[in-house]
């Protein structure tokens, strides 16, 4: 009798020791739920791979739809100027116009001005001279095929079908030329041939200060890549009126248009085609789970045959489901950014921001499809008494 | 024996069956949708890409220099040489006639309006066609500028419906002229300075012509009027004359051979680039067709539409790709459950004397039968679903190529088998005794 520690018979002992070796009833939950991963870590992992599958391709394919939508744009910025700003009728622009539009809207528009004037060539051709900045024309009008940019005062950009007329017996184009305006003669040096197929092809461009010394001409046109949507682009031209109201700023309806029709379309059919592959993904982690879950009915009949409540085992299936898809959510979350940053890069050749906005919809939503695949081989188990499962029948 | 072990079992598992077949369906359809539409994507967004107007243009080939600011022509009507309108069917008659969406003929020519009233104006005045019919040989085809400018807006103007006692009178009159009347449109900016509106009369070099609406388009032609081109023709005396065409086009995005030089190609080099729906090359054809005629891509239109047309295909490309990846994965998910489900049968097969090799085959010639049949169900709802999307968002029919169909299902097939290999690995090499005591 001595043997035994006269500690162990005493009580207070005994619940002490109990208290501190046998877990509050939580801490069996959280047992069974993590021995349930560990033990059947196979089933556990096919069916994690299905969910981190269907997350990261659901985010892919919402950062892709949001992002998207703003690379083409970009592309489509490439048609140049989609708001053009004229002076009214019997006014001018105000010199400072562009600095105002500059500071007023800073990189997120392009502003460029134009000047015109109708000059005389020696043999007395009459010819269109742009004044500009090429610098602003250059990223504007990336459409435009120029030989050479000028980069000194007095250099000309000559249109291909000007260069006939100006320089017709010169084989480089290089010969100085002369042309007069109102009696004021210039000498310029064609810098290289512009090419556009439109009615630039018949002008000659000058850079602004050379044409305003020579002509005395002032901006006349500004011709404004204004991006964003069609919303933000109707908000700066409205802008753009109150700060220049001598002017009429109208937008290229060409321009505009056909950017609103081909991106509607382009949205529409990604819109169709993420739904579409959103809805696979969802059946592949339904079919998954739903098998995973209904192999795990002898877990279930055997926890019911120890005497848990129903509402026990459901909760405790519901809470494994939810936390599957909460981590393959998380998981398949930074995988979908990925994939997407990494389409972004291969067909746009730019960076995808990632949209960490979507996050909530794409947790939200794989909890919800796991919950769905774990209730219904539930609710079908329940009406089968746990004996005959335990049986194996 | 082995039919009957396979008949059996889709009779007596149906539910099953059912499952991995409703998997494999919804993935074929998914898949064959999203092909589909990838497929036929380039052509859609193609035609679409022509609402941003003319991708090429034909002048004289001795043009004289345009002269032109604000909108305003500058050069006296009797300068440059002409194109005949004559000429312009022929186009119906290249190569590439399939892909022209339109042409509009462009006569622009400088006349007085309000003569004998102290406002008397210098205004450009365009001859087009708006929606004229053309017969070359025996087929007849409508082009104009309400095909190739599909921006361009007819309205009676802001002051008319601001005036509720005219706008009743106005609303017959405003709409485009018809291209064999003498009714003209004004530009919207031009119309206040006239101080005219739809329905009134126009004088313009000594004619009176009747205003059938207020042309909006955003470019210069707000500053313009724009006639029919038989009444620009008679107003300049000039029968059939037309100084440039305007030709709305589905080209192919240029490559390296694109820009290549036709007259120092090799004939072999030549044919492949003439048979390409290159802008150039439908430039050249349009020279060919045209006497005397210099045509030329706009390069604003022509040289973007490519970009933006590759980004799109490229784009629907991988969509493809992960549509096709996702439905694999579903239809594996469901075989791979379906066949877990089955071990007891496995090992009872295994314990009565079945080899490995047979009981593989049996699996697998079920998931052949299953993959036919969601195959083929797959692809028609595929195809359905496609030609919904095509006609929701594109107002045209998606064709399926039926070069489809048999690709569709040898990947259904074959998806099937490779998300059923692992699981009946696994289930072969499962040892009988466990299974059958129902231990796994």
């Amino acid at each position: 009798m001595s043997t035994v520690p006269a500690t162990f018979c005493n009580p207070k002992e005994i619940a002490e020791r109990r208290a501190r070796s046998s877990p509050p009833k939580i801490s069996m939950f959280t047992r069974m739920f993590f021995r349930a991963a560990i033990l059947r870590r196979r089933r556990a992992a096919s069916a994690l791979l299905a969910m981190v599958v269907a997350a990261a391709v659901a985010t892919a394919m919402m950062n892709l739809y949001v992002d998207v939508q703003a690379k083409l744009r970009g592309e489509f910025r490439n048609y140049g100027a989609n708001v053009v700003i004229v002076a009214k009728e019997g006014q001018s622009l105000p010199a400072d116009a562009v600095a105002k539009i500059e500071s007023l809207m800073g990189a997120k528009i392009l502003a460029v001005p134009f000047s015109y004037a109708v000059a005389r060539t020696k043999v007395g051709h009459s010819v269109v001279v742009v004044g500009t900045d090429f610098s602003l024309a250059r990223r504007l009008n990336s459409w435009w095929k120029v030989s050479q940019w000028p980069d000194a005062p007095n250099q000309a950009l000559v249109g291909l079908r000007a260069a006939g007329i100006v320089t017709p017996d010169s084989s480089s184009n290089r010969q100085p030329f002369e042309l007069t305006f109102q009696g004021k003669p210039i000498q310029l040096t064609p810098a290289g041939v512009l090419q556009t197929g439109a009615g630039e092809d018949s002008r000659i461009y000058l850079d602004q200060t050379s044409f305003q010394n020579w002509t005395g001409i002032t901006p006349s046109t500004i011709e404004v890549a204004a991006s964003g949507t069609t919303v933000e682009v109707e908000s700066q031209i409205r802008q753009l009126a109150q700060l220049l109201p001598t002017a009429d700023v109208r937008p290229i309806r060409q321009i505009i248009e056909g950017e609103a029709n081909v991106l509607n379309k382009t949205r529409a059919t990604l819109y169709a085609a993420a739904a579409l592959i959103i809805l696979t993904s969802s059946l592949c982690v339904l079919a998954t789970l739903m098998g995973w879950v209904f192999d795990r009915r002898r877990d279930f009949a055997l926890m019911k045959a120890l005497g848990a409540s129903e509402r026990l085992v459901n909760g405790f299936f519901a809470a494994e489901a939810a936390a599957l898809g909460a981590v393959g959510a998380v998981t398949g979350f930074f995988i979908g950014i990925g994939i997407a940053v990494w389409i972004g890069h291969a067909n746009f050749h730019a960076t995808v921001v990632p949209r960490f906005g979507v996050f909530p919809y794409i947790l939200i939503g794989s909890v919800v499809v796991a919950l769905v695949a774990a209730i219904l081989p539930i609710t079908m188990l329940r009406r089968v008494q746990p004996a005959i499962i335990l049986r194996g029948e | 024996m082995f039919p009957r072990l396979v008949y059996e079992s889709f009779r007596h598992q149906a539910r099953r069956k059912l499952l991995a077949g409703i998997a494999i369906t919804l993935g074929v359809a998914v898949a064959t949708a999203t092909i589909a539409v990838a497929t036929d994507i380039g052509d859609k967004i193609n035609r679409e890409l022509r609402s941003y107007g003319a991708n090429l243009v034909v002048s004289p080939q001795e043009d004289t220099l345009d002269v032109e600011v604000g909108g305003i022509n500058l050069k006296p009507p009797s300068d440059g040489t002409f194109l005949n309108e004559a000429d312009l069917p022929k186009i119906r008659g290249m190569f590439w006639h399939n892909n022209i969406v339109g042409f509009s003929p462009m006569l622009p020519v400088t006349v007085m309006v309000g003569r004998g009233n102290a406002e008397a104006k210098q205004v450009t005045l365009v001859g087009t066609y708006f929606n004229k019919a053309i017969t070359f040989g025996k087929e007849t085809v409508t082009t104009g500028v309400k095909i190739t400018n599909p921006w361009w807006n007819v309205s009676c103007g802001d002051g008319a419906s601001s005036r509720p006692d005219q706008a009743k009178a106005q609303s017959r009159a405003c709409n485009w002229p018809s291209d064999d009347s003498e009714n003209i449109l004004i530009g919207e900016h031009l119309a206040p300075k006239l101080a005219k509106h739809p329905g009134e009369t126009l004088d313009v070099d000594g004619r009176q012509l009747t205003i059938s609406g207020i042309l909006s388009t955003g470019g210069a032609e707000d500053d313009q009027i724009v006639a029919p081109l038989a009444l620009v023709q008679q107003i300049i005396a000039k029968p059939g004359a037309v100084r440039r065409v305007y030709v709305s086009a589905l080209t192919k995005p240029q490559d390296a051979l694109a820009v290549q030089n036709p007259k120092t190609m090799t004939p072999e080099v030549r044919d492949r680039w003439y048979c390409s729906p290159y802008v150039q090359s439908i430039a050249y054809q349009l020279e060919e067709a045209i006497p005397h005629s210099h045509a030329e891509q706009i390069r604003q239109v022509a040289q973007n539409e490519g970009t933006v047309l590759s980004r799109i295909k490229g784009l629907m490309l991988l969509i493809t790709f992960a549509a096709l990846f996702a439905s694999a994965l579903a239809v594996s998910a469901a075989m791979a459950t379906a066949i877990f489900e089955r071990r007891v049968e496995v090992g009872l097969m295994k314990a009565l004397g079945a080899g490995s090799v047979a009981v593989s085959a049996i699996f697998f010639a079920e998931a052949f039968l299953l993959a036919i049949v969601g195959g083929i169900i797959g692809f028609s709802a595929g195809a359905l679903l496609a030609r919904q999307i095509g006609r929701s968002i594109f107002n045209s029919q998606i064709s399926i190529q039926p070069v489809l169909f048999p690709i569709i299902l040898a990947i259904a097939v074959i998806v099937t088998f490779a998300g059923s290999a692992a699981a009946i690995r696994r289930a072969v090499k499962f040892d009988p005794v466990f299974a059958l005591r129902g231990e796994g």
